[in-house]
């Protein structure tokens, strides 16, 4: 059917798939490649990446890339992203995307000055007793 | 065609027409649940994060609370069982849209077949979930609370191994019954009665010199802070209150208590994603069964079901990396 065509082609084309069955394969491959990466890195923890970077780990933010690229291809791949329309692709993810860093961004923050607070020994808040 | 809401009319009912960003009305309605949804799961994600930075050198380290693998008793084999849950949700999202896939190309035979390995998957995901609840709340080890609501668990410092408080604290016989509404004051309850007293820890404690105390507190590599002999013996009798077994959502063995309380709010509104999505895989699965999709000429709502489904499959990945791995 003429309106169910899809594009084939994921890395900006370097790799072009047959039919769109195949590319779903591909797709899986990618997925999996990726979360056996992750519970690698998971269980060995490796000590090069212990370094803080922005007041993350830097193997945290290996995870937090790691699962963005995943989110990719579930969204373009799978929920078929790829094939709807820029609009309609630009109102699902800017929407989302914006509010959720800026919730991200508001929380986080919070999260750090209170720990701050709380651990700061020259107040009169006590955790430990 | 596409979906049961068609005008017969050619004439522009607005001005995307029937189908705005060429997304027919029941695809569009799904992609704004699905934006609405991923805010709530944001909001949960997020205040799990603000939990964290609140008690930055203080939360459980997750690769030693979800140990478990069922039929592996006894070993710690952490990140296992959760990577295997992820692939099996992955798996069945690619089923799911190998079921799309089939459904464009109006093969009902493949549609029924996928969408029942879509099924079966999600079928093993809640179950492996209820699993991991399970062995959640009944906990291993065992620890004690201290006074201001911290908890202290128990390591062998020979092998710096956890020790499970069964194993060395004395039982007296003389323990106090439980208080029940028949032998107590009828219209009050008590909390179950923990297996032991802090005062059988204490006794347990004295007669094995080679129990030490972990505290919750983590020092600069990350790991979580080991006290001497003394200073276990002294923090245990100044400030312990209660033995504390498994988790609910006053307490856990594992650490700070919103710890357990976030493990359940966010894995079991995942969970409920993956319930309702299941339930509505079996119905379009019938429905492909009977032939609906065959006589509408589009099988489209299978697609509308797979574009949740995936949802939830999108969602896991950020709980798996929030939860078991950063």
């Amino acid at each position: 059917m003429a309106e169910h065509a899809h594009k084939l082609e994921i890395f900006r084309g370097l790799i072009k798939f047959k039919s769109n069955t195949q590319k779903i394969i591909g797709v899986l491959i990618l997925l999996s490649i990726v979360t056996l990466i992750e519970v690698v890195l998971g269980i060995y923890k490796p000590a090069a990446l212990n370094e803080s970077f922005l007041n993350l780990k830097l193997l945290n933010w290996v995870f937090i890339i790691l699962t963005i690229v995943k989110a990719y291809y579930i969204t373009w791949d799978f929920m078929h992203m790829r094939d709807e329309t820029s609009v309609l692709r630009r109102v699902v993810v800017w929407t989302s995307v914006f509010l959720i860093l800026y919730l991200t961004f508001i929380l986080i923050q919070e999260g750090g000055y209170i720990f701050d607070e709380f651990y700061d020994t020259s107040n009169y808040i006590k955790t430990d007793f | 065609m596409g979906t049961t809401v068609s005008t017969t009319s050619n004439e522009k009912i607005w001005d995307g027409g029937n189908k705005p960003l060429n997304a027919s009305y029941g695809k569009m309605m799904m992609w704004f649940f699905i934006v609405s949804d991923a805010l709530t799961f944001s909001g949960f994600i997020v205040s799990y994060g603000f939990a964290r930075f609140k008690y930055a050198n203080s939360w459980p380290i997750a690769d030693e609370v979800f140990t478990h693998v069922p039929f592996m008793h006894g070993q710690e084999l952490p990140m296992i069982y959760v990577a295997f849950m992820t692939f099996v949700l992955i798996m069945s999202s690619v089923t799911m849209v190998l079921a799309v896939d089939a459904g464009h190309k109006m093969n009902k035979a493949k549609v029924t077949f996928y969408m029942f390995l879509t099924i079966i998957g999600g079928i093993i995901f809640v179950g492996s979930q209820a699993w991991e609840w399970a062995t959640f709340i009944k906990g291993d080890y065992g620890a004690v609370k201290t006074k201001g609501g911290n908890i202290l668990q128990f390591l062998d410092s020979e092998t710096s191994k956890r020790v499970s408080v069964s194993d060395f604290a004395f039982l007296y016989s003389s323990s106090r019954d439980q208080h029940e509404k028949y032998n107590g004051i009828w219209y009050r309850e008590e909390a179950t009665l923990p297996s032991f007293s802090v005062e059988e820890v204490i006794a347990g404690m004295e007669a094995s010199p080679n129990i030490v105390i972990r505290t919750q507190n983590l020092d600069e590599n990350g790991h979580k802070t080991v006290l001497s002999r003394e200073e276990s013996l002294n923090i245990l009798k100044s400030t312990g209150v209660s033995v504390v077994n498994g988790a609910n959502l006053i307490e856990n063995e594992y650490g700070v208590p919103l710890f357990a309380n976030f493990f359940f709010f966010i894995t079991g509104f995942h969970g409920f994603h993956v319930f309702s999505g299941i339930v509505l895989n079996i119905i379009i699965f019938f429905n492909v069964i009977i032939g609906t999709y065959e006589k509408r000429k589009s099988y489209e709502m299978v697609e509308k079901v797979g574009l949740y489904w995936h949802f939830v499959d999108l969602v896991w990945v950020f709980v798996f990396t929030f939860f078991y791995l950063v």
